[in-house]
């Protein structure tokens, strides 16, 4: 135990920089996924036909697995010289996040009651009127929740992206694997699953706030 | 002025759902749309706010084509009450209230004044409900917030879907009150769908009497109680229609015609009446053999007369069979 917290003590600068390295990425590709996945969730609202292909699509990204998405990255972006290192992974994270995201903005906002949909017609709202001030609204809940997934989705996968060197986390459970180093593979995971569990924490609270009073439970 | 000039609606690949409806609404009435379920009574006041497209035909709103306005400034002039859940449950009662207002672009102060004013209309504090949400209020008051939204921008028109369908019978009965109080002020011309006879009785000044998508009468609820047009229509009314005629009239209104009996002196039981009661009530009270005799008695507490079941017996003969007769007599010599 005291060789292990020795390990800490040395390495303390190090496994934080790898932890921020961490949150950039996943923060990043988050605030990416959640522009790009809500705004097509709602549009899909909008477009029935379009919405079945799009969320079969998005549940075909979520299968492949993470390492081979990872992989097959390298020779795209290698194109433009960005082949390993921050900007694949980060396509790779958003691409992963998609699916949680547009499907639950998509089915939250198609199960608003169908009452406040005609009541909102009804007073005469225009169709963004209704979206912005009914449909989003009650629908949020459920839209942060699916944030919610993707996040801690992303925080693990994000892991993977030592791989193709993009830093992070990841790193110190590759390195952990190559030299069979212990303690560098034991602080890797806890770092990770702290991170999720208080990262998913912190936006179950915004979830909390955002939503409107009326519709608490 | 509302008139509905051949609507018809129909959906691709079924019958029609409203068939070559036409009617006209005066200024200031409560019609109400009667029938069963699928008879197309909703479906028909949608039209009027076009959140139903009209198939043929044309709704004319004071010689206006409804069909050539702009359907969002057209919802914004009608006021729409639907059965529940229509208030938003994300806005408070004060938000809910004033949505329209603020749709229309109203400034704060204006908007404010107007939800106050309203609320005093359906006697709640203004204050004490404003930030609270419809989740935290009683059936009852979340149904009458919804009519007083609809009222919110002063619509002359006004379209209620079942507004009081969901609720039990007697915050029913009192919220139907409140609302011809309200109307007596703000005299809206109102069309109002409902499958329950007797709030079609009790609420409308005319009623659409409606079968798969066709009116099979349309009339005053007295005219369709005492000449029902047809087999339909008197099956739909029920075989009570005599009776339920009599919730419309009052014992003044027997007075007048036929006049009370003289009261027995030598009677000791005996219960007291308002004239202004209507005579279903009296005739249940009648019935019950509460009291050997009861006595009528006006607004000053001046005694009228005695009633008894063959007063209203008698009223109704003159009503049911002698003035339609006189009717009929009158309209052969003007042929």
């Amino acid at each position: 135990m005291n060789e292990y917290l020795e390990y800490l003590r040395i390495n303390a600068s190090y496994i934080w920089g790898l932890t921020v390295q961490h949150i950039e990425l996943v923060g990043i590709a988050i605030i990416i996924a959640i522009i790009i996945g809500v705004s097509i969730g709602i549009y899909l609202t909008t477009n029935e036909d379009l919405a079945e292909t799009v969320l079969a699509a998005a549940s075909v990204l979520l299968t492949i697995p993470s390492i081979a998405l990872f992989g097959i990255m390298i020779p795209f972006f290698s194109l433009i010289n960005q082949g390993i290192g921050f900007v694949p992974a980060l396509v790779a994270l958003v691409l992963y996040s998609q699916l949680p995201i547009i499907r639950n903005t998509y089915s939250a906002i198609k199960n608003v009651n169908p009452a406040f949909i005609d009541a909102a017609n009804g007073v005469g709202m225009k169709r963004r009127q209704r979206l912005v001030r009914v449909e989003i609204p009650n629908a949020l809940p459920v839209i942060m929740a699916g944030i919610r997934t993707a996040v801690v989705l992303n925080i693990g996968i994000g892991v993977i992206a030592a791989f193709i060197g993009a830093g992070g986390l990841g790193t110190l459970i590759v390195q952990g694997i190559t030299r069979t180093d212990m303690y560098s593979i034991v602080t890797g995971s806890i770092v990770v699953s702290l991170l999720a569990i208080i990262a998913d924490t912190v936006l179950l609270l915004i979830q909390k706030r955002l939503t409107p009073k009326g519709i608490e439970n | 002025m509302i008139s509905f000039k051949h609507v018809s609606k129909s959906y691709t690949g079924t019958e029609k759902a409203v068939n070559d409806v036409n009617f006209e609404v005066e200024q200031g009435e409560i019609v109400i749309f009667l029938g069963p379920s699928g008879c197309g009574k909703t479906t028909l006041l949608r039209m009027v706010n076009r959140l139903e497209t009209i198939t043929e035909g044309s709704i004319l709103i004071n010689d206006q084509d409804i069909g050539e306005l702009n359907e969002i400034e057209l919802r914004r002039k009608i006021g729409y009450v639907i059965q529940s859940n229509g208030l938003f449950p994300n806005m408070n009662i004060e938000e809910n209230v004033t949505i329209v207002p603020d749709l229309l672009g109203w400034d704060k102060k204006k908007k404010h004044n107007r939800y106050k004013e309203l609320m005093q209309l359906i006697g709640l504090d203004p204050m004490e409900y404003r930030k609270r949400f419809p989740n935290e209020l009683s059936g009852g008051q979340q149904q009458r917030i919804g009519v007083i939204r609809a009222l919110a921008a002063d619509p002359p028109v006004m379209l209620m879907d079942e507004p009081f369908g969901a609720l039990d019978p007697l915050i029913r009965e009192k919220i139907q009150d409140e609302f011809l109080q309200i109307q007596r002020e703000v005299k809206k011309t109102i069309l109002f769908v409902s499958h329950d006879i007797d709030e079609a009785i009790k609420m409308a000044d005319k009623i659409v009497l409606m079968r798969d998508g066709e009116i099979m009468q349309y009339g005053t609820p007295s005219d369709i109680l005492i000449h029902p047009k047809n087999e339909y229509v008197s099956q739909f009314i029920g075989r009570d229609r005599a009776i339920k005629h009599l919730s419309l009239r009052t014992i003044a209104q027997l007075q007048e015609e036929i006049g009370l009996v003289d009261i027995d002196q030598s009677i000791v039981d005996s219960k007291q009446v308002n004239v202004h009661e209507n005579l279903k009530d009296t005739l249940a009270m009648l019935l019950n053999q509460e009291a050997d005799q009861v006595i009528v008695h006006d607004d000053n507490d001046e005694v009228q007369g005695a009633i008894t079941i063959d007063r209203v017996q008698r009223y109704l003969h003159l009503e049911m069979r002698q003035k339609p007769a006189q009717a009929r007599e009158k309209e052969k010599v003007i042929e």
